[in-house]
């Protein structure tokens, strides 16, 4: 049985339009004009137990839209969303101990005390006993090599201590279904991954399902074989990440190493110029015309070295947001 | 229920922790709360000492209104305030959504989560001004007990206004000038109904019971009013709470949540 099950989903909300200026300022005050916003639109996709799905979109896709759907916290427009079993937004204990929703610019722990006593509140809400909570406190500190942190006030800790204690606030009740919102926000490059490793090993250990949006596509890359793509409300892509990249890109990178320094205006024949920077030069090439393209090169400039690659996702990704509307 | 106790002595020892970081906040509440009262008195001795005096409230009586307005007071700067207005906040900052996923009434954890000790001093200032009240008109033990009856109601009452009133920022998000006008409307409750003219004796009664939170528990002590004022009370209070159960599972429905 699927862990989450959503078919159809969509999410109109109302939101006010105000012109710019005083006039404008006014007119809002006094008569609200309102416009309906398609969040979210026929949307539909299966998640199984176990797997990690990183959910991509660009800001104000849809992606925290469907995610809030999916925890209950706002009621669907239509369409219907299974998570575990349970219908969301009923926000039963069953469903509710299930699941978890992690934001990375939100932060649940108490600022002014040590991260502890969050958890002991939390283990409280849960009715996890004070055994239970002792040994799950220490098993995932280890894990997320928290020791001796927990006990220093919140405000103490750096960003990337707090943003760990808040993925163990929002663990302790062992959930199996987890979703997170751009987690590694704001962290530097050793926190992100350190983060990262963790969702994998809880992944394994657990078996827990996670369903993950982040700005970072290095969290993407490292944790998702799945990814859902989402654009303007909806879903345009639903496959391994491998494919996005045919899928949307079917072009390759090629990095060329020269002989002496060609100025872009010179290279531009050859492909898409990416960047130039002395005798280094990276193009984006159409798949078709690659031979040609590399055989032409090769015949007219002096080539030390030659490397052929699948473009970064990034750039993959920022495409298909720049191209706007996607044919399914 | 027994799970909530437990939940509740949890919240409450971990906001005393919390608030017990800055200690020097506990002086500058009695302090203040010293001040208010002095204020309060020196305006009703004043009054008093004119010769003029409320309709049917002599001196001491009068006095013990202004000491269950004190301690309603420091119950709700100790109970209400800090819970109800946070409201507003989780609203605004969207951390709403952490409560609403614990797998607790969501409207307990927002009207319990913390207790801050700051209204201590209020409450202690009000119970020594109604004994004091209450010594000099001879008042037998009992009375105080039959009194704490009105006395909860009255909470009651103002929480539940309170809270619908929190509640309503699911629409309105920027709703914390609100509360104030409840706070500043319940100033009223410190001089006994009796000094006000009928117009607004009806407007506190009916719209905003401010009444039912210190006129009604003082007749009550005082032996005056019988059983008709609780009974009231009672009964308002019970609607209340039933209707500010249902308005914020009735608003939880319109919540959208702070985007990111």
């Amino acid at each position: 049985m699927s862990t989450i099950v959503v078919e159809h989903l969509s999410k109109v909300y109302p939101v006010a339009v105000k012109e710019a200026g005083l006039k404008g300022t006014l007119t809002h005050f006094f008569k609200r004009t309102y416009r309906q916003v398609k969040a979210v639109q026929d949307v539909s996709f299966k998640i199984e137990p176990g797997e990690i799905v990183g959910f991509l979109g660009a800001n104000g896709a849809g992606k925290t839209t469907t995610l809030k759907m999916l925890t209950g916290l706002i009621h669907p427009s239509s369409g219907r969303v299974e998570v575990a079993g349970h219908i969301p937004f009923q926000r039963r204990s069953a469903f509710l101990s299930q699941v978890t929703l992690v934001m990375g610019q939100k932060q649940q722990l108490i600022w002014d005390l040590p991260a502890l006593d969050s958890f002991k509140i939390n283990a409280a809400v849960y009715g996890i006993s004070d055994r239970a909570l002792e040994h799950r406190v220490g098993e995932l500190s280890e894990m997320l090599s928290l020791g001796g942190k927990l006990n220093q006030p919140v405000r103490k800790l750096s960003l990337g201590e707090r943003m760990k204690a808040e993925l163990l606030a929002a663990l302790l009740h062992e959930p199996n279904v987890l979703f997170l919102d751009e987690p590694t926000l704001g962290l530097d490059v050793n926190a992100q991954v350190a983060v990262r490793e963790f969702l994998r090993e809880y992944n394994q250990r657990y078996r827990a399902t996670i369903l993950l949006t982040s700005h970072y596509m290095a969290d993407i890359t490292a944790l998702c074989e799945r990814v859902l793509m989402i654009h303007q409300g909806q879903l345009i892509y639903d496959g391994s990440l491998d494919g996005l990249v045919d899928r949307f890109s079917p072009c390759r990178e090629v990095k060329v190493e020269f002989a002496r320094p060609y100025s872009a205006h010179e290279l531009s024949v050859y492909g898409d110029i990416q960047d130039v920077d002395k005798q280094y030069a990276r193009f984006l090439v159409q798949q078709e015309g690659l031979t040609g393209a590399i055989a032409k090169i090769l015949a007219d400039l002096q080539v030390i070295d030659l490397t052929i690659s699948d473009p970064p996702i990034e750039e993959v990704i920022g495409r298909v947001f720049q191209a706007g509307t996607v044919a399914r | 229920m027994e799970r909530y106790f437990r939940i509740l002595r949890i919240f409450w020892s971990t906001a005393i922790a919390a608030e017990l970081e800055y200690r020097i906040n506990f002086a500058i509440a009695a302090f203040t709360s010293l001040g208010g009262l002095v204020g309060s008195l020196f305006g009703l001795f004043l009054f008093y000492q004119t010769g003029s005096s409320f309709p049917g409230w002599r001196w001491e009586e009068a006095l013990i209104v202004v000491g269950i307005f004190t301690l309603l007071e420091g119950f709700s700067s100790t109970f209400l305030a800090p819970n109800l207005n946070r409201i507003v906040r989780h609203v605004q900052e969207g951390t709403l959504d952490f409560v609403l996923l614990k797998p607790i009434s969501s409207q307990f954890w927002l009207s319990a989560h913390t207790v801050s000790p700051w209204g201590l001093p209020d409450i202690f200032f009000g119970i020594a001004t109604i004994l004091y009240g209450g010594i000099k008109l001879e008042i037998e033990p009992f009375a105080y007990f039959v009194s704490i009856v009105p006395l909860i109601f009255g909470l009651a009452i103002l929480y539940s206004l309170w809270f619908m009133l929190g509640a309503t920022s699911i629409w309105f998000v920027k709703i914390y000038n609100v509360t104030e006008v409840l706070r500043g409307l319940l100033e009223a409750g410190r001089f006994p109904m009796a000094a006000y003219p009928t117009a607004y004796r009806v407007f506190f009664t009916f719209v905003v019971p401010v009444a039912f939170l210190t006129t009604t528990p003082a007749e009550t002590l005082l032996g005056r009013s019988g059983i008709a004022g609780t009974v009231v009370a009672g009964l308002l209070a019970i609607a209340l709470l039933f209707v500010a159960h249902w308005f914020w599972r009735f608003a939880l429905r319109f919540y959208t949540s702070a985007s990111s």
